[in-house]
């Protein structure tokens, strides 16, 4: 493939720096991400950490799906020169989905359950493209072909109860490159998955990413998933950035977190008993 | 030596859907066995199908020496149990985790709850404080130690495992996968899990069946599918879906 030789890393896509978000509670101000910081080029970006360490809410945060009770702030939140904390509304709107895209998790929850997905997939190509209803249809149809739908024309029609998650997951996958994105963020987009189905799911992503050279930020709890698909890999824990590092310098990982994420997966071929834990220190944290 | 679970030629159909298709399985006493399969392929069918959660339609399982009939009886429940997939779903949403433990006890008449609960608190890792919690205040890896919990205070001698840490962190995941190993060690258990993950069944079991449509695939032992010794294609296949992502 050709995805890491013509990668495009001059320009910075994407700035992020001391990003936060804190949500009110009735027992008082949580903090859910605490001063991240990375910026992202036309690469891949894997950003890991277990459940809670604040992962989802910076790509949220970046996409601008904060949910309305809680609040944003960073230096410098920057999307191709655009600032995106201080546009309006209807600016926002009109990057999302057009040229900011986002995959989430599970295609059962995310998809529009009384509407079948080719008029989801139109739906988002008209509301970004002045494009003619033939036009529109023909180029979902072009678009499932590309996420290996084999029978695109049948599965246009179809509503996504109908369709296996694996499928679904494609469906979602055409649906936000339809726009022609240029930095796409995925939010455990095959964790739903079953292990063979995964792997499919992941090349046509690599595909269409190296293709297309868009920005990706990856985020998952599995470390070694992002490690094997990624070239960059931001660690969070407690909502902070632990460390970052190149994913073929992963074996190299200094922090103590970032190890034991490594370490504590059951792996074919290494008998360990009892499997190693991960620790967690409070100075981590702080 | 009687085997804990036998099964020969099970048939499970749904209105007209086999999900089973004449599956044969046995267990050993004191044995840690996998079942592993993409979804649809029959594994959590067929821990349903022991306990008579689904309706079987020709064969017959035996546990313990025991052939069982249509019905279970409670004798049964005493000595099979199970945890299921998802933590979230599986515990009531307003009964302290108290209320959870006594039911068991409650419907079989058991007169030593106290120590009982106590002391299935304490083999799961959680302390005292955990008893007069509720499930939302609890996260998903203490939720599931909960249900294991649940699971072992009738004192069982099998325990039914659907995809116990599929819906866990890879950190968390750890820490259930130890505790598994540790209450089988130490109660002696017989295991049958169900996972889609190769790695999982590998680490925790001796011997595995590889299902695919309602369908054993094939039986291996866990070294023989660790030595890359497998016959069939589709094994093959998940065991390189198993190695994760590579550039093509």
């Amino acid at each position: 493939m050709s995805g890491n030789s013509d990668k495009q890393t001059k320009g910075t896509l994407l700035e992020v720096d001391d990003l936060r978000v804190t949500f009110p509670t009735r027992t008082g101000i949580v903090q859910a991400v605490r001063g991240v910081s990375f910026s992202l080029g036309r690469e891949r970006l894997g950003i890991v950490g277990e459940s809670g360490s604040g992962k989802s809410q910076t790509g949220r945060a970046i996409m601008g799906l904060t949910p309305p009770q809680a609040e944003v702030s960073a230096k410098k939140l920057c999307f191709d020169g655009i600032d995106l904390l201080s546009v309006s509304s209807s600016r926002r709107r009109a990057l999302r989905g057009n040229r900011i895209a986002m995959i989430l998790q599970d295609p059962k929850y995310s998809l529009d359950p009384v509407m079948t997905i080719g008029r989801q997939i139109v739906e988002t190509l008209r509301t970004h493209e002045k494009v003619g209803k033939a036009e529109a249809r023909e180029r979902a149809l072009e678009m499932l072909r590309a996420v290996q739908i084999r029978d695109p024309a049948r599965v246009f029609d179809l509503h996504p109860h109908e369709v296996s998650g694996g499928m679904g997951q494609r469906a979602m996958i055409a649906m936000m490159l339809i726009a022609g994105p240029e930095l796409m963020i995925a939010d455990e987009p095959t964790s739903a998955l079953d292990v063979t189905v995964q792997l499919d799911v992941l090349n046509i992503l690599d595909r269409l990413v190296a293709q297309r050279g868009m920005g990706l930020i990856f985020i998952s709890h599995d470390l070694r998933l992002v490690s094997s698909f990624c070239d960059r890999v931001v660690v969070m824990y407690a909502g902070k950035v632990v460390e970052q590092l190149k994913a073929s310098e992963l074996r190299e990982a200094k922090h103590p977190y970032t190890r034991g994420l490594l370490n504590c997966m059951p792996r074919i071929g290494f008998e360990r008993h009892p499997l190693p834990v991960l620790e967690r220190k409070p100075e981590w944290a702080a | 030596m009687t085997a804990a679970i036998a099964i020969e030629g099970l048939e499970v159909v749904f209105d007209r859907f086999r999900a089973l298709k004449g599956v044969n399985l046995e267990v050993r006493e004191g044995e840690s066995y996998g079942l592993v399969g993409e979804s649809g392929s029959g594994k959590s069918t067929l821990l349903k199908a022991i306990t008579g959660l689904a309706p079987v339609a020709a064969g017959t399982i035996a546990v313990n020496g025991r052939t069982l009939g249509k019905t279970r009886d409670k004798a049964f429940f005493r000595g099979v149990q199970m945890v299921f997939q998802d933590p979230y779903g599986s515990l009531h949403p307003r009964q302290t985790v108290d209320r959870l433990l006594q039911e068991p006890l409650a419907i079989h008449g058991i007169q030593d709850g106290e120590k009982r609960i106590e002391r299935a608190l304490d083999e799961v890792g959680l302390g005292k404080g955990f008893r007069f919690r509720y499930a939302h205040q609890l996260s998903g890896g203490q939720r599931q130690r909960v249900a294991i919990a649940r699971a072992l205070i009738l004192e069982p001698s099998i325990l039914l495992l659907d995809e116990p840490t599929s819906a866990l962190d890879a950190s968390v995941q750890a820490e259930v996968l130890n505790l598994l190993e540790e209450v089988r060690r130490r109660r002696k258990l017989t295991f049958l899990m169900v996972s889609h993950d190769l790695a999982i069944i590998t680490h925790m079991c001796e011997r595995l069946m590889v299902m695919q449509n309602g369908e054993a695939v094939e039986t291996l032992t866990a070294s023989q599918l660790i030595g890359h010794r497998v016959s069939e294609d589709y094994t093959r296949n998940l065991l390189r879906a198993s190695e994760g992502f590579v550039r093509a």
